[in-house]
């Protein structure tokens, strides 16, 4: 990456576990990080598989604040290309999704098949035998940019570099292994949102990275006496650094036993009126509540007990991000567990009782480093490598992500 | 809804449904938050969603109540348990209309906009939507029995966490 010059960003060191502030706050950096890191041989969450079921079915979305369209042609294969007409750089579709034959661009009418290659321009040969574009101009080399893309268990992916490494190498065998173990039947989108976040998007990978601030920061369970019983747990994190997933593990029956005795005793003042919000079951049958999931650089993959979602963390500007909420159930739901999702969702996302924390977390942060960015963070709980570990008090997952990142912004 | 019925004609609910509606949005707006669940029936429905997520007939809520205890839950937790910046809402709801009704419950729709006040004086417009409400008519004081909050908007500004 060295050809893009050396940005004058200096850590105090080779090790992860010191993080100079000035990342979060510096204008170039966020410039560099469009084109190194989600323009670089990264792997990038498109969309669902499911959403693009049919012959025509087109995505509009962005990879970084790159805007990009996946589409599925005649043939039922997916393709990626960049949202940006070879003309004259005009947005072509600016619908989210939608079912199109082709792409049509509206400013001067040029048309693109489904896999992006250009198949009309209006007046090509000008009118009346006037005009018209002179014969060097081949359409064949007026094609779309294309993404490489590739799917797994369901989800979509894309990349700009042609060299970036297959997907499955790319996550390595356990977090390719984590995101099966989730998605391991075919989905239906419950519900989305995005939940615009004050901060730059950094913040909040690293805060879901961040095993550590869970029962700190997010009081709901304590708070309600939700007792999770017996908790082995662990992180996972591959060779790159950059995806990971962390584990918790908890006896679905006893617990639900346990809150239900609780619930009959006198000392109820801090309990749920309504505990079927964290009713929940064992429907993967390994004890797992938890999985958070992470493929770098902005893609999440939860399943906090039956609550499953793909969220995405885009950047829009050095300290703004939208996080997108993905509500995943499957179709072999049946009313009961519908209902049970449902309920279990008021966990998670912009209201969530677990989660809205994060929503305003990382703008106190970027609030607290506005003129005030020397030094740096320190992440060396759990120690100073970003290797796997059997327990959640840690900073590892933190540490692998800036693994990742420094490989390729070079610094 | 014909003239005729005389459901649409009875002043009484007109001024019953108007009333709960005033009410609700002044218990938020002045933090009386406590007495929120009692807006609503015991059985009841409380959703708030995206104008594109209910068109498209899904069902997530970015709030999804489907008790009172559980509107209860929601304001213990806000008081005891979650953190976040003070702040509070004024919101301005527009003239309801009367979609149905019968002897028991009344279907009413209104437009709403909410504006949010930070505890620094920080005002946002926050949330625009309409409410789509099932009133049970037949006992007094009125109550929800469903109160669908649909957002204009699937954005959401930080977080969610007073009730809209």
């Amino acid at each position: 990456m060295s050809e893009l010059g050396v940005h004058p960003i200096t850590w105090p060191s080779n090790g992860l576990s010191e993080v100079p502030f000035v990342l979060y706050t510096d204008p170039e950096q966020y410039r560099l990080e469009q084109e190194r890191v989600f323009k670089g041989p990264t792997w990038n969450y498109l969309c669902l598989a499911a959403e693009i079921a049919n012959p025509g079915d087109f995505v509009a979305t962005t990879i970084g604040e790159v805007e990009v369209v996946v589409t599925r042609d005649a043939s039922g294969s997916i393709n990626g290309f960049v949202n940006r007409c070879a003309h004259r750089g005009n947005l072509l579709c600016f619908e989210r999704r939608g079912n199109a034959k082709e792409i049509s661009c509206i400013y001067h009418g040029w048309t693109y098949d489904l896999a992006g290659h250009l198949t009309g321009v209006a007046f090509e040969r000008g009118v009346k035998r006037q005009g018209g574009m002179p014969p060097e101009f081949h359409k064949d080399e007026h094609h779309l940019a294309r993404l490489k893309v590739a799917e797994l268990a369901g989800l979509v992916f894309g990349t700009f570099r042609a060299d970036a490494p297959d997907l499955e190498d790319y996550l390595g065998p356990a977090v390719t292994g984590g995101i099966r173990r989730v998605l391991n039947r075919p989905v239906q989108i419950l519900g989305r949102s995005t939940q615009v976040l004050p901060n730059n998007w950094k913040l909040y990978f690293e805060n879901v990275k961040d095993t550590y601030h869970a029962s700190i920061l997010h009081l709901f369970l304590t708070t309600f006496r939700i007792n999770r019983l017996s908790q082995p747990g662990g992180i996972t994190i591959d060779a790159n650094g950059g995806n990971h997933f962390s584990q918790a593990k908890m006896d679905y029956a006893a617990e639900d036993a346990d809150y239900k005795e609780a619930a009959l005793r006198a000392d109820s003042a801090f309990r749920l009126q309504d505990s079927s919000i964290v009713e929940s079951i064992d429907e993967y049958g390994d004890s797992v509540s938890v999985q958070i999931l992470t493929v770098f650089p902005a893609m999440v993959l939860q399943q906090i007990r039956n609550t499953i979602a793909v969220r995405v963390i885009r950047p829009r500007g050095l300290e703004q991000s939208e996080l997108d909420w993905i509500h995943l159930g499957f179709d072999d739901d049946d009313d009961a567990m519908t209902e049970r999702r449902l309920r279990q969702g008021n966990l998670v996302g912009a209201a969530g009782f677990i989660s809205m924390e994060d929503g305003c977390v990382g703008g106190f942060v970027q609030r607290a480093l506005r003129y005030d960015d020397a030094g740096g963070g320190v992440v060396m709980m759990g120690g100073h490598d970003a290797e796997s570990q059997p327990f959640r008090a840690t900073e590892a997952a933190i540490r692998g992500f800036w693994k990742q990142y420094r490989a390729l912004m070079g610094g | 809804m014909p003239h005729s019925d005389p459901a649409m004609d009875d002043t009484a609910i007109r001024l019953g449904v108007d009333a709960l509606i005033a009410a609700y949005a002044d218990c938020i707006d002045e933090d009386r938050l406590e007495e929120w669940p009692d807006f609503f029936t015991e059985q009841c429905r409380y959703v708030i969603i995206s104008r594109t997520d209910y068109a498209a007939g899904l069902r997530h809520g970015i709030i999804y109540a489907a008790s009172q205890g559980m509107l209860t839950d929601r304001v213990m937790a806000l008081r005891k348990a979650n953190i976040f910046e003070p702040h509070h809402y004024r919101h301005i709801v527009g003239p309801t209309r009367i979609t149905r009704a019968d002897a028991g419950v009344a279907e009413v729709q209104s437009n709403f906009l909410a504006v949010r006040i930070m505890h620094d004086g920080g005002t946002q417009l926050f949330a625009t939507g309409r409410y789509l409400d099932r009133i049970d008519i037949a006992s007094r004081p009125y109550r929800f029995i469903e109160r669908i909050v649909v957002l204009d908007s699937h954005k959401i500004d930080t977080l969610l966490v007073i009730p809209l």
